[in-house]
């Protein structure tokens, strides 16, 4: 059994402070930026791809889509979480971040069961960025249909 | 040619985009969560003007990867069938815009959580 230890807000935010590197915010900006132009990258490449069959708006979503799997698969191989190390806000911003944000909890609570556990647990980021959109989408269509934008 | 030089936008943009994400964090230290809510509620709202569809025609996937992109099909998807069927079109066409990337990231977290193992972190 691992040794484990009772982490409360407070006390796990000056955990984060304590183990957050020391180093210069100067080289988190510069990886965000490499990071997260390289995933980028290889979605266009993706869209690339899928242009050859689908139009143009079909092949982004597609991309997208082809993304998040890649970023699932590379959550449960453990290799996201490394570069979301040192990438910071280059592997989070992309939707990639968000299939991990979806994926990491879904497999860290598979013990709780896959109802309470992963089904559950899945949601603890994707929920509140879907009810947030879903709610804005909506009230900005409203508001459109309302002042014909 | 004009393939490379959406390669080099996408990159430029998409990085641009997560260095901004950086910067808020570096000043912040907002968590994960929060910055994704951020960023949608402003790809969202830009979107709400016209304007982040202009980005994307402009930077392909280096606009549409970010999770503002996220927000902006959203936005979009809703608006789009606004116009077309009122106010049932509304409540109706952001989630089935953004329907795939949700559907994968459900799909492929449930089938991740089953076949993987949690994995301890390094130190």
């Amino acid at each position: 059994m691992e040794k484990t230890y009772e982490i409360t807000k407070d006390n796990y935010k000056s955990y984060v402070f304590e183990k957050m590197p020391k180093s210069s915010h100067w080289k988190n900006m510069i990886w965000a930026f490499i990071v997260g132009g390289v995933i980028c990258t290889i979605g266009q490449a993706f869209i690339e791809l899928y242009k050859l069959w689908f139009s143009v708006e079909d092949a982004s979503v597609l991309a997208s889509g082809t993304m998040v799997l890649i970023a699932a698969i590379f959550t449960g191989l453990g290799i996201y979480d490394n570069i979301g190390r040192f990438a910071g806000a280059g592997s989070t911003i992309p939707i990639t971040g968000f299939s991990n944000a979806v994926v990491s909890p879904a497999l860290e609570f598979r013990s709780e069961g896959y109802i309470y556990g992963v089904g559950a647990k899945m949601f603890l980021v994707a929920g509140p960025v879907i009810v947030n959109g879903v709610t804005i989408s909506v009230i900005i269509a409203l508001l459109t249909l309302l002042f014909g934008g | 040619m004009e393939t490379f030089w959406m390669f080099v936008k996408a990159f430029l943009i998409g990085g641009g985009i997560c260095l901004i994400g950086q910067i808020i964090i570096n000043f912040t230290h907002l968590t994960n969560g929060k910055i994704l809510v951020l960023f949608l509620i402003a790809g969202a709202v830009l979107e709400g003007f016209g304007l982040y569809s202009k980005l994307i025609e402009f930077a392909g996937a280096g606009a549409s990867i970010p999770i503002s992109g996220f927000g902006c099909a959203l936005v979009k998807g809703a608006v789009k069938s606004a116009h077309q069927e009122g106010v049932y079109g509304a409540l109706k066409g952001g989630l089935a815009a953004c329907a795939t990337g949700i559907s994968v990231a459900i799909v492929a977290g449930y089938l991740v959580a089953v076949l993987f193992r949690p994995r301890t972190k390094k130190k």
